[in-house]
């Protein structure tokens, strides 16, 4: 009788959502960067509070000029094939133009999912209330200035004030 | 599934709550699930449900951003007229299945 008492008390687990998320992109390719933004909207969508936080050559997906033009890599890249299903050669993917070309098809499909581009979907993560950081050391690194990054980036912060934002028990850190 | 009483009417619905058969929406129904939600619809938000309806019947799959586009709401009044659930909480009061989108 006791025993199934314990057991019982120990079913009941409160269910704990998260309240808050910070996700990380420190990556600038096309698959990195919409990671982050699909994970970053849909947690929005979920009404879940929203931290982005963008360094190294995850800048490439909030500065203006390369923002809607991010490639995906050709070469060095296993899961790449060929439309069909067929592998993708390193050395194809080596030649001038085939990783923009590869590029452009594969933002095309995705926009064929209703997936935006970049610049948009930075705009639907802050309309939702998600708000987007850019790092200071990576900014000060790659000789950027705010008026470089789209206009959807809240500030320019440290590491230090990064981990501040993430308080809170139900808080997650995400690094994609 | 289960049976549940929504504004005088025996509904099947989902373990989420989501209406089974769009068919037996109306509007007290939707008042009433919204309330449950914590929102009182506005004209603003039946013409949103209007829009969802419309397209589900269509076939079409909704995203946020295809409703931003729609004419009647940006996404940011989106926001406001359903807060934290723009999509599942419109879907729901809308009388149609959850959302199966990821953007």
């Amino acid at each position: 009788m006791e025993t199934q008492e314990t057991i019982k008390k120990t079913d009941i687990k409160e269910k704990k959502p998260l309240e808050k998320v910070c996700i990380i992109c420190a990556k600038g390719s096309l698959e990195d960067v919409y990671a982050t933004l699909v994970m970053a909207n849909g947690a929005v969508m979920e009404g879940i509070e929203t931290n982005v936080f963008f360094t190294f050559f995850g800048l490439d997906g909030i500065t203006k000029k390369s923002m809607n033009h991010l490639h995906t890599a050709t070469t060095g890249n296993p899961a790449m094939r060929m439309p069909g299903g067929l592998p993708f050669p390193t050395m194809l993917g080596g030649l001038p133009g085939v990783e923009t070309a590869v590029s452009s098809m594969m933002r095309k499909q995705m926009e064929a999912l209703d997936m935006p581009p970049v610049d948009e979907f930075l705009e639907m993560i802050t309309a939702g209330g998600g708000t987007i950081y850019a790092c200071k050391l990576a900014i000060d690194m790659f000789k950027l200035e705010k008026k470089d990054l789209s206009d959807e980036v809240d500030s320019i912060i440290t590491i230090g004030e990064f981990y501040e934002l993430c308080d809170g028990d139900r808080t997650q850190i995400i690094f994609t | 599934m289960e049976v549940k009483t929504i504004a005088g009417a025996q509904l099947n619905v989902s373990d989420d709550g989501y209406l089974e058969d769009m068919s037996q929406w109306n509007e007290e129904i939707a008042r009433e699930i919204a309330e449950e939600i914590g929102i009182e619809l506005t004209d603003k938000h039946f013409e949103v449900l209007q829009y969802l309806r419309e397209k589900t019947e269509a076939g079409e799959a909704l995203t946020i951003r295809k409703v931003g586009k729609s004419g009647i709401v940006d996404i940011k009044e989106l926001y406001k007229l359903f807060p934290k659930g723009p999509l599942k909480f419109s879907s729901k009061i809308a009388g149609i299945p959850k959302p199966t989108s990821c953007v």
